[in-house]
């Protein structure tokens, strides 16, 4: 019998869009975990830090490392963004038209997506801003650093925006993504959908909660650290290398 | 006191718009509607024809949720009108037809023409090897199990309420809905249907098929049969997925 011969395209830009958003949302937990280790204290921190300099297999700081990491992150961060913006409203006429469905409709899944459209759109701005930040300055990632920049060099509305952004993008994304591919959907689907739900909103109020007691705990250091600014946090031990300073 | 309770006067909201006429254009009129016990919108809507205005015109047949004739925007929600309770509705309802399917007039729409070219499109019907057909030889048997499946996704009335429902669909309307990737997967279980898997995904692999839902799931919250659209729409993504990968 003869195969027809089938546009696999559509198939391997939907898997991409999902796995890109997969792969980026798990990110973005663990992220937020590392970064939210300044709460438990200054070392703590800075040895999460070092640690993914490569301190603690190599015996020296490597930032290049960081950049390297951050670099498949933009990576995916993009071309997730390629194939998700398929899903944009590509004119006036189909925004309006989704904007008067929402309205009449009263729909919470169907208002979900176009936070999360919405969210996805200020990230193009705002991600970039961030990503390419740390690539370039993997050196200058940790207590004081991070808090300097976050206060002394302006970051931080673009922090508060971002985090916004990201917390309902991703968890909004990881719930579509269990749905739409009927992920732990068991006997009963609308049960599972229920609870997904409400796990969804359990963790959005999580990390929304952590990421802003993070923030705050680097502004906090940043204000008493404004007069020091470009100090390091017990620079003097570690050896930087890997980067030109 | 007196143990009677005053029925409530329902404000019945119609948009009213007949496209034939060159004068007309869509307007909102309100008709006021003494509320019976048990009624349901499909009375209230007769009542009104009775005694206030016998032009108002919205389709029905069976008046038991089977035809799927009755669909219409209730306070914006598809639904059929012959299985609303004004109970559980305001006091203040708003009615419009459904979106998408062509205006007959007011609350009447042709949706027949669409699903039948829906039909058409995604070739809803038993595949088999027309030379082979045989019509002495009993048919294969079928497990119960399969077919009570089967039967599971046939009760699809085509009331359109998850077309109206899907926003997908408002804003991109070559994509096949809710009501076409049912079909699909219920001709996909039928042993009798001897299309492969390519086939299918001829069909359906495309943005305008399955990989165009983005899963709002409004097909799922509003259909009147209650079809587990929200999980066949997931089986369907992940085996055109497969196709493609074994391909
Ligand atoms: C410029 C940046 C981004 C843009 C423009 C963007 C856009 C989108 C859009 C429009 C969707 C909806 C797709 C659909 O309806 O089918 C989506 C889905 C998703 N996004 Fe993003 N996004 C971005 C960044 C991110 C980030 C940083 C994360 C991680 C937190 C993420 C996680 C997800 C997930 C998990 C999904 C669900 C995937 C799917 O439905 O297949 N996105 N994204």
């Amino acid at each position: 019998m003869k195969k027809k011969k089938i546009d696999k395209t559509p198939a391997r830009l939907d898997f991409i869009q999902s796995a890109s958003g997969l792969i980026l949302g798990l990110f973005m937990w663990g992220h937020m975990f590392f970064v939210s280790t300044i709460l438990l204290g200054k070392d703590v921190m800075y040895n999460v830090t070092r640690f993914f300099e490569g301190y603690y297999f190599f015996g020296e700081s490597y930032p290049i490392i960081v950049t390297i990491v951050a670099g498949i992150v933009f990576f995916i961060f993009i071309v997730h963004a390629a194939v998700a913006i398929r899903k944009f409203p590509s004119s006036y006429k189909q925004y309006k038209i989704m904007r008067n469905h929402i309205k009449s409709f009263k729909h919470d899944d169907t208002r979900l997506w176009f936070w999360q459209v919405f969210t996805g759109f200020a990230m193009f701005f705002l991600g970039s801003v961030h990503l390419y930040i740390i690539m370039t300055n993997s050196a200058d990632i940790g207590p004081y650093a991070s808090a300097d920049r976050v206060v002394s060099e302006w970051m931080w509305p673009l922090y508060i925006l971002l985090l916004l952004a990201v917390e309902f993008h991703g968890s909004i994304g990881m719930y579509r993504l269990a749905l739409k591919w009927g992920w732990f959907e068991g006997k009963d689907a609308k049960k599972t959908r229920d609870r997904l739900r409400s796990y969804k909103y359990a963790i959005t109020v999580f990390f929304l909660t952590l990421g802003f007691l993070t923030l705050a705990a680097y502004i906090k250091i940043g204000i008493e650290h404004k007069d020091n600014v470009g100090e390091r946090y017990h620079e003097q031990s570690v050896t930087v290398k890997g980067v030109q300073q | 006191m007196s143990e009677e309770i005053k029925p409530r006067i329902l404000k019945i909201n119609v948009l009213r718009f007949d496209p034939n006429d060159k004068n007309d254009f869509p307007h909102i009129e309100t008709f006021e509607v003494e509320e019976a016990d048990g009624m349901t919108l499909y009375i209230a809507l007769n009542e009104i024809r009775e005694h206030n205005d016998n032009s108002l015109m919205f389709d029905f047949v069976c008046r038991a949720g089977i035809c799927g004739s009755c669909s219409m925007l209730v306070d914006g929600r598809p639904t059929l009108a012959c299985r609303t309770l004004t109970s559980k509705l305001g006091e203040s309802i708003t009615l419009a037809p459904l979106p998408l399917f062509k205006l007959i007039k007011d609350l009447s729409i042709y949706s027949g023409e669409w699903m039948r070219g829906l039909n058409e499109r995604l070739e809803t019907w038993i595949h088999d090897k027309e030379e082979e057909l045989n019509f002495d030889k009993l048919e294969e048997r079928m497990e119960p199990e399969l077919a009570d499946e089967i039967y599971e996704l046939d009760r699809c009335v085509e009331c359109g309420c998850c077309v109206a429902g899907c926003g997908t669909i408002q804003m991109k309307p070559d994509f096949v809905g809710a009501v076409g990737l049912n079909k699909i997967a219920r001709y996909h279980l039928d042993p009798r249907d001897k299309r492969d898997d390519e086939e299918y995904y001829e069909l359906i692999g495309n943005e305008d098929g399955v990989f165009g839902c983005m899963t709002l799931l409004g097909c799922e919250d509003v259909c009147p049969k209650d079809l587990p659209l929200q999980s066949k729409i997931a089986y369907l993504r992940r085996m055109m997925i497969k196709t493609a990968l074994k391909n």
